[in-house]
């Protein structure tokens, strides 16, 4: 038996309170339970921190690369979703 | 689009600085190459570990012993990041792996020099750990993703490695005469293979040009191996150490210093097998892949058991 059989894991870490799980990386573990001692051990040695989330890679559904362009295009094409798209005179304040 | 569509387009990305992702297109040549660099690269941290791991009963106290424990961990972090960079290429983590058993993957050449005395220790950290780090910086910057990543987070941890091995080295060169000759003993034996982990000069590195159009590398083994050797030498007046090459001195007009030829067949024979200690340390790889077998196979039947008392 060999660790081929073994899942890939992605590792997300809140650094502190108040901020986002941010993917760290990955490793490869038999259960959960040893992902999460096993990322411990890789990814927060110096207090990197405070809560961990891992994640089967299989689980993670992801956007297709070759389509990004139509995919994303509906966005990239209304400018006016920004402030900026927007002329206000110059004596208007707080805006 | 078409073959030399994508190649441009892809080239075009790389000058643009935009870094490329494990499903972005990629000419297979630059791949091949990156599984190349960074599993060799893994297979250094990992094999690193065994000069050093082989101290860690003997450190002269419970501070250098906790440090050195903590800095050969640091190392096993590195093989797993760098282990995880070569796998979004599509290749398979055990294959990786045992293509370094059967011999047919490279490490790095300095770990085949066996660690002496507890001065080599100190010695490794700075020099080796230091040349690893000219390096590592440089390539924070490779246009490759993953693996860009992955050096970040190893410099971050680097610096201590470097930093400890020289306070190490402070002390033996401020201590008795014996502990002095002991500390320049190392260095003697450890500057050149430490400028040989640069690799093969310029002229005669096969893989540099493309390696560098593709900012793979962003800059020369030898551009480095100046840097380091600049880099050094005020760190070793510090120490009092000599380094052991008649010919290093200061260039002027280059603004660099000068140094010897370094022995290329003394590297080639290293490369290829032929180092003090090529054979011992596959062959504790190997062990150590073997005698493991069983836990992981533990591991892997206590995770069964336990899914399936889940599902029942
Ligand atoms: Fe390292
Ligand atoms: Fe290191």
């Amino acid at each position: 038996m060999s660790t081929n059989e073994w899942p890939l894991w992605e590792v997300f870490i809140r650094s502190k309170q108040g901020l986002n799980h941010k993917h760290v990386g990955s490793l490869r573990a038999p259960d959960a339970t040893l992902a999460l001692e096993n990322a411990r051990d890789v990814y927060t040695r110096r207090s990197e921190g405070i809560s961990i989330w891992v994640v089967e890679s299989a689980q993670i559904h992801a956007t297709d690369i070759d389509e990004a362009a139509s995919f994303f295009e509906p966005s990239d094409t209304k400018i006016y979703r920004h402030p900026t798209f927007y002329e206000v005179p110059d004596g208007v304040k707080h805006m | 689009m078409t073959q030399a569509e994508q190649e441009i387009r892809f080239q075009e990305k790389i000058d643009r600085e935009i870094k490329i992702e494990p499903n972005d297109w990629m000419p297979d040549e630059y791949r091949q190459t990156l599984v190349r660099q960074i599993s060799q690269h893994a297979h250094s941290e990992i094999v690193g570990m065994l000069p050093e791991g082989n101290w860690i009963t003997r450190a002269p106290n419970l501070r250098r012993k906790a440090v050195l424990l903590a800095k050969v961990q640091d190392e096993a972090g590195h093989g797993l990041y760098l282990y995880s960079a070569v796998e979004t290429l599509g290749t398979s983590r055990e294959q990786t792996i045992d293509d370094l058993h059967t011999g047919k993957a490279k490490y790095s050449s300095i770990f085949n020099y066996p660690a002496l005395t507890w001065a080599d220790i100190g010695t490794i950290g700075w020099l080796v750990d230091g040349a690893a780090i000219m390096n590592q910086v440089a390539l924070c910057r490779t246009s490759y993703g993953p693996y860009a990543r992955a050096m970040v987070k190893i410099c971050k941890e680097e610096s201590f490695h470097q930093r400890q091995g020289y306070e190490s080295l402070i002390k033996l060169c401020n201590g008795t005469p014996q502990q002095k000759a002991m500390a320049q003993d190392a260095m003697n034996r450890f500057w050149w293979p430490a400028l040989m982990m640069f690799g093969p000069s310029d002229a005669e590195s096969t893989h540099s040009d493309q390696s560098i159009k593709w900012k793979i590398k962003r800059f020369t083994n030898d551009e480095l191996r100046q840097s380091f050797v600049d880099a050094t030498v005020a760190q070793a007046e510090i120490l009092g150490l000599t380094i052991p090459d008649p010919n290093l001195k200061w260039n002027e007009a280059r603004g660099h210093y000068d140094f010897s030829e370094i022995n290329w067949d003394e590297f080639w024979q290293v490369v290829k097998g032929n180092g003090p200690c090529n054979k011992e340390r596959l062959a504790a790889r190997v062990k150590a892949k073997e005698e493991g077998a069983w836990v992981r196979d533990a591991a892997t039947a206590f995770a069964k058991k336990r899914a399936m008392k889940k599902s029942a």
